[in-house]
């Protein structure tokens, strides 16, 4: 395989963003994946709503592990640096870029075997440090890249493709993410980009760890009768209890929404998600709550989908705990780091 | 019993206190070192601590040096024994002529008995006890008591103790009354008690001008606040630890701001995988950024520095090296990773090292390190040890070029790239082999794909056999200018001896790291017994065209390390045409640091064409 440059043309009548930006820009370079790939509609959604949110490519920082789903931070912006990094680590990688320059925008994308396997210990770290970064799993219940072993994200009784039948409790990554005080959890399908955009949206300007959970079925290994993560069974069992839509902060004052049926998410910039529920039993605030209603939905065989659950201030953000000048440190000029030598000069009585 | 006359030794002798771990007794060691030290005479401090944090035995040495030598000495001239569990074998390690101090509080005659030994018996828990109130206080003015006694026997001036423990306590004033009293009694008893001084005692000098007391984690903690670092992360790990800790401290002191914002990010990480990959990603975004770690996280980094070579991304590790293999001894020194970290990672990775040989070189190397990592563009290992790490040394006052300026390499900035037509990330413009670089958030044009598959010169994905090769061989070629930039080899040729056999090119002893003090000592030990050899001490990896030269001059170099399977000569062997004839090993693992004996023992054996001895278990 070689690399194969997309021409960009650039159509006069294409609609263009706050930054005079069309939709192409936001392109990457041509996807390898398999035609149908569900990774690659999450692609899609992810250039949408890079666009829609006028984010300038350069200040977008693409983080991956390994796997199918690692290798689509290439099919994005590719205006923006990318780091595919090793299995299961993209966390650290995401830790350490951030702690260099709080100023961009980063994007982590990586599997469920990339996340609830080699990498648990990483992800459920970052969650910890509320690390500000969009974290999404495109989740599609097998190890892809290896050719269709059963993932940790697997359901009991789903089929794999030569038959075997899954016998382990799965790991599901939003009541993971939940029970650790994960300041943003959402969960979407790769197949309902209606969905998914504000979800992508709003995690961006989330100034926190924003998990998204995406339902993204592999073709190729997990697509068939008996597969708990086929186009089929998803389009059937998932469930959409809210649905968000993004809500840019020059419209937030001119929209008026009715008051109950409607939920409105502020977010630190001043924008906001609006959150319209589906289930009148489901609140996404209250965390306890958000936990109870999708695991007796998942007890049910359904995935809740929608923003599940997200804190308008989260706090203890690594660099609010640290309290990291506002400079990046990675534009800290040196002369602002170095002590002197006439300072080590002095320090040298200390140790006489 | 008084002690009986030996010969004297002025300010050339060694001091060993066996205490039992957590009941404070470093401040009482560090104590009596400083004294030395403050009357003018060089000293060495070694801390044999165990793996544990109370109860276990726990030693401190102190020689007093004349000549300066920065190494152990070997042996024990005075041991001062407060743990009754170690006794027995803290009488066999006096030397011939020795002395031995212990709490006569309760006596130990039938097991206290060595004829060429000078056993002086001190009732320090009596003292204690008549004197100081509470159990606490009692244990711990005991551990100050010896200092007392020892100041007598070795006549330290009581106003230089005084004078710091006023420095240490300025804000506890009452705690320098306390701890002088305790003093005082242990000097007086001893005064009265024994023939005071001894022949082996301190007279002042004037050695230690321009010089200070520090241990090496420290010095490479200010190190990196001095190289510019802003991000480090790590994972617990003995002997490592105290690097980030004085980073830290000495980040939050010296770089503070008006308005108490950081300018630096500390992150303790969830284990090793993830400090370095922290360390990568910051270092890829531009910052600074370092760990400190050692074996077994070196063990765990493995995967990411591979990526780090292949990605070229710049990084600076400090392994502070102990006794391997697996979890080892944590706390004994040792050259443990020398092999593991030069090619850590599978595929043909290789990684720049440095070699410090003592706290000033873990100062200056830092700087250094963060250079090389910029300029090369990848992982730098700096591989310190247990014994410079945590021990204390004497050296010469830490400085700092005002004209220093990080070098950042050949790093594009937005002005640069908008003057190029395309930015391509592994081109070899400049034929070094190094390619250019950018950081997210600059520019759109400067945007690449870092990954740890295979890529073309312009940064994209290949599977393509020649693509793939044509960056495989530049990375060679980077190798290459590597090793013109590391810092090179220290070299010192010894001038012949008139009337003996052996001059220049017959014998040279090669080594690195903390072998550097041991073995310059054995070098002016082995001259006075008639044989004159050259000295070398690598300091970088890859090596420079100055070590093969060196090692093809010598008929023999005799390559002294501290591990058991000769890692540098093995390094040697593969990295450089020289013959195997030509190196043999002289090889030290007990987990103790070297001293001079062992290493001058090994020569003259060779020397002399005897079967070397056995090597002894030193404590
Ligand atoms: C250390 C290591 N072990 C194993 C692999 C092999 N490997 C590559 S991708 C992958 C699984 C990826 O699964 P997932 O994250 O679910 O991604 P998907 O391909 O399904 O999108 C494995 C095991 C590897 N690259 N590195
Ligand atoms: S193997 Fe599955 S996950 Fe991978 S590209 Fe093909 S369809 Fe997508
Ligand atoms: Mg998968």
């Amino acid at each position: 395989m070689t690399f194969m440059a997309k021409p960009k043309v650039a159509h006069p009548e294409l609609p263009r963003n706050a930054l005079g930006l069309t939709r192409r820009d936001y392109e990457g370079s041509n996807s390898t994946l398999c035609a149908g790939c569900g990774h690659d509609s999450i692609t899609a959604s992810i250039v949408e709503a890079c666009w829609a949110n006028a984010l300038q490519p350069q200040n977008l920082v693409k983080l991956s592990g390994i796997g199918c789903s690692s290798k689509t931070t290439a099919y994005f912006v590719s205006g923006a640096h990318g780091f595919n990094s090793v299995h299961g680590r993209m966390p650290s990688v995401a830790t350490g870029a951030n702690a260099a320059n709080r100023k961009l925008h980063y994007i982590g994308v990586s599997g469920d075997g990339d996340t609830l396997s080699i990498g648990l210990g990483q992800f459920i770290h970052a969650i910890r440090r509320n690390l500000n970064m969009v974290y999404i799993i495109e989740n599609n219940g097998v190890y892809g890249l290896t050719k269709g072993q059963f993932s940790a994200s697997a359901d009991v009784g789903t089929k794999a493709k030569k038959g075997e039948v899954n016998s382990q409790p799965p790991i599901d990554p939003v009541q993971l993410a939940l029970t650790l005080g994960a300041s943003f959890v959402g969960r979407g399908f790769s197949g309902d980009k209606r969905q998914l955009v504000p979800l992508i949206q709003a995690g961006l300007r989330h100034p926190g760890f924003a998990l998204i959970d995406v339902l993204s079925p592999c073709v190729t290994f997990n697509d068939h009768e008996g597969s708990t993560k086929s186009y089929a069974y998803t389009r059937e069992h998932y469930h959409a209890a809210v649905e968000a839509d993004y809500v840019p902060r020059a419209e937030a004052i001119a929209v008026d929404y009715p008051a109950g049926e409607s939920l409105l998410v502020p977010l630190h910039d001043g924008s906001q998600v609006r959150l319209r529920k589906l289930e009148p039993a489901f609140d996404t605030r209250n965390r306890a709550n958000a936990y109870a209603y999708i695991d007796a939905k998942l007890h049910e065989g359904e995935y809740v989908t929608g923003l599940i659950h997200a804190q308008d201030a989260p706090e203890h953000e690594l660099h609010a705990v640290n309290r990291t000048a506002a400079t990046p440190l990675n534009r800290m000029p040196y002369e602002r780091l170095n002590p002197g030598a006439a300072t080590l000069a002095k320090l040298m009585a200390r140790y006489r | 019993m008084p002690p009986k006359a030996a010969p004297e030794r002025v300010n050339d002798f060694v001091i060993k206190i066996g205490t039992v771990n957590g009941t404070g007794s470093a401040s009482a060691n560090g104590l009596l070192m400083k004294a030395v030290f403050r009357s003018g005479v060089p000293v060495v401090g070694k801390n044999y601590f165990p793996s544990n944090i109370q109860g276990a035995p726990t030693w401190y040495e102190i020689r007093v040096t004349r000549a300066g030598y920065r190494a152990r000495a070997g042996q024990v001239d005075i041991m001062v024994a407060l743990n009754p569990e170690s006794y027995a074998r803290d009488l066999q390690e006096v030397v011939s002529g020795g002395y031995f101090v212990y709490d006569c509080t309760w006596p130990r005659p039938a097991l206290l008995r060595r004829d060429d030994v000078t056993v002086l018996g001190v009732p320090l828990a009596r003292l204690c006890n008549e004197n100081f109130q509470g159990v606490r206080t009692r244990i711990l003015m005991k551990n100050i008591c010896y200092a007392g006694v020892l100041a007598a026997l070795c006549d330290l001036d009581l106003d230089v103790i005084r004078g710091l423990l006023a420095e240490t306590y300025a804000k506890k004033p009452q705690l320098v009354e306390s701890n002088m009293k305790a003093i005082q009694l242990g000097y007086d008893y001893a005064r009265k008690a024994f023939d005071c001084p001894l022949p082996l005692r301190v007279a002042k000098l004037d050695a230690t001008k321009g010089h200070i007391i520090i241990d090496g984690n420290t010095a490479a903690g200010l190190g990196c606040v001095y190289a510019g670092a802003t991000v480090g992360a790590w994972y617990p790990i003995t002997p490592s630890t105290s690097l980030m800790d004085a980073y830290k401290s000495f980040a939050e002191r010296l770089r503070a701001t008006p308005d108490g914002r950081k300018n630096y990010v500390m992150i303790q990480a969830e284990d090793e995988l993830a400090s370095i990959g922290m360390v990568i990603g910051a270092n890829w975004n531009g910052a600074r950024a370092f760990t400190a770690t050692s074996g077994p996280g070196i063990s765990l980094m493995q995967e990411f520095l591979g990526l780090g070579y292949y990605t070229e991304t710049p990084a600076v590790v400090f392994d502070v090296q102990r006794v391997g293999p697996s979890t080892g001894m944590p706390t004994r020194t040792q050259q443990s990773d020398l092999r593991s970290a030069a090619y850590a990672s599978h595929g043909d990775t290789r990684h720049v090292c440095l070699y410090p040989a003592n706290p000033e070189e873990c100062f200056y190397f830092a700087a250094t390190a963060f250079d090389l990592a910029d300029r090369l563009q990848t992982p730098v290992l700096v591989l310190s040890d247990l014994d410079i790490g945590m021990n204390d040394w004497m050296c010469p006052d830490l400085k700092w070029d005002e004209n220093y300026q990080p070098d950042r390499g050949k790093l594009l900035d937005a002005e640069q790239l908008s003057k190029i037509d395309k930015f391509w990330r592994y081109y070899d413009h400049d034929d070094d082999g190094i390619p250019q670089r950018t950081l997210p958030g600059v520019s759109a044009k400067g945007a690449w794909f870092a990954r740890g598959s295979g890529h073309t010169q312009y940064g994209a994905y290949t599977e393509d056999s020649r693509d793939y090769q044509i960056v495989l061989d530049r990375l060679r070629k980077k190798w290459i200018t590597a090793s013109r930039l590391v810092p090179k080899a220290i070299i010192e040729n010894s001038a012949p001896i008139e009337g003996e056999g052996n001059g220049t090119n017959e014998l040279a002893i090669v080594t690195v790291g903390s072998g550097d003090a041991p073995v310059r000592e054995a070098i002016d030990r082995l001259r006075a017994q008639g044989v004159a050899v050259d000295y070398m001490r690598v300091r970088g990896f890859p090596f420079g065209e100055e070590v093969e030269t060196f090692l093809n001059a010598h008929k023999t170099s005799f390559i002294v390390e501290q591990n058991r399977d000769a890692q540098l000569r093995a390094l040697l062997l593969l990295e450089t045409g020289v013959e195997k004839g030509r190196m043999r090993s002289i090889l030290h693992y007990n987990g103790m640091p070297l001293a001079a004996a062992y290493v001058v023992d090994g020569v003259m054996a060779a020397v002399q064409d005897r079967a070397r001895p056995a090597a002894q278990l030193v404590r």
